[in-house]
């Protein structure tokens, strides 16, 4: 499956390569116009400081002082009862939470149990097929200025839960268990 | 609901070190979680700056109204609300297309683009609306094709076959995804529902 590496190497250049083919093509200023938005990029970014520091101090006040591994350890024997593994319950729990938290524990799975076992699979197919909710809440929202959330994050902590049970039935069926 | 938690978080971590007697790391953690918070927003200065250059080439040239129309049908439905010829139209297709194809980096200037289109749709309220929460869903469920840093870190520990896992991982991201789109449906019917603000 080389060919999948191939195009993630190339899809960026190509990209890169279309926008300003068709930019000229259309008669744009392209040097113009490309500085004229980057412009926006530093006070985008240097808007969403505050959210995220925010956010990211609570998440780390939280895993540090014990109080995360004790809310796993309760949790543990409820998501057992439905099937979900022992050793990947912290990562099913982290990974809406901390984008960081979630990929060092996924390294520390497969570093563990093989990157070829069920865990090593199964983390590995948690880790890629979502993002981290908070994160990308914070981030969103956070560059346009939005307070108010609505519904939006119990839509994507759902979402997050939906995407656990299908990981871990999928890879049961195509890899066999244990 | 936001407040909420992370005020609990907080309050819930300084209780738990008090009983469990380590002070000294949520002292730790806040400068830690603060000074890390800074240094991802310094890290995607360079990814928006270069990015939404990029971006308002596409924009000026007409590509993005292009791919919009091209993608119209289902996104029209995906996004009632939009018109189907806005500019969030195409930063929304941009930044699905780039989730997509694991480019994280293109996929989040897209998408904070989109999201302003998106609060200027909405009057410039500070609050979400329903097309927002839609493109969130969308977004936290990421569509992803390729999971390039997982199949990396499968390569270090030497994974027989690294990309073995795009598989599953595939179907894993289509169900969450299509999953997201439904709750987000329900939750909009309920709001509909209860006559709340939407």
């Amino acid at each position: 499956m080389a060919w999948i590496s191939t195009i993630s190497i190339w899809l960026i250049p190509l990209l890169i390569m279309f926008i300003l083919l068709y930019g000229t093509m259309k008669r744009v200023p392209t040097y113009e116009t490309f500085v004229e938005g980057a412009k926006e990029g530093f006070g985008m970014a240097v808007s969403i400081i505050p959210y995220l520091v925010g956010m990211l101090v609570a998440i780390s006040v939280f895993r540090a002082s014990g109080a995360m591994d004790f809310f796993i350890e309760l949790m543990k024997p409820a998501l057992q009862a439905i099937g979900v593994p022992t050793e990947i319950v912290p990562l099913a729990l982290i990974r809406p939470i901390s984008g960081t938290g979630a990929l060092g524990m996924t390294s520390d799975l497969i570093a563990t149990y093989g990157p070829d076992s069920f865990i090593g699979r199964l983390a590995s197919t948690m880790q890629g097929s979502t993002d981290t909710t908070f994160y990308v809440l914070t981030v969103y929202f956070g560059a346009v200025g939005v307070k108010k959330m609505g519904d939006a994050l119990k839509v994507g902590l759902f979402a997050d839960v939906v995407g656990i049970i299908v990981s871990i039935t999928i890879v049961t069926i195509v890899f066999g268990s244990l | 609901m936001v407040n909420i938690i992370w005020m609990a978080m907080l309050i819930i971590g300084i209780v738990f070190a008090a009983i469990n007697g380590n002070m000294e790391a949520v002292n730790e953690a806040v400068f830690k979680g603060a000074q890390d918070a800074v240094t991802i927003c310094i890290g995607l200065i360079s990814i928006l700056v270069f990015w939404l250059g990029l971006m308002r080439i596409a924009q000026a040239s007409g590509l993005l109204e292009a791919l919009a129309k091209i993608m119209k049908p289902v996104a029209t439905r995906l996004f009632p609300e939009v018109p189907s010829n806005h500019p969030a139209m195409g930063y929304i297709l941009s930044n699905m297309t780039a989730n997509m194809f694991g480019l994280g980096n293109a996929a989040t200037p897209m998408g904070i683009k989109a999201m302003e289109q998106l609060k200027v749709l909405n009057g410039n309220k500070d609050s979400a609306s329903r097309s927002m929460i839609t493109l969130l869903a969308i977004n936290t469920a990421s569509i992803t094709l390729i999971p390039t840093t997982v199949i990396s870190i499968r390569m270090n520990y030497g994974s027989v076959n690294p990309t073995e896992i795009v598989g599953t991982t595939i179907i894993a991201t289509t169900c969450s995804t299509i999953a997201a789109i439904l709750i987000d449906r329900f939750f909009y019917y309920r709001r509909l529902k209860k006559g709340r603000d939407l």
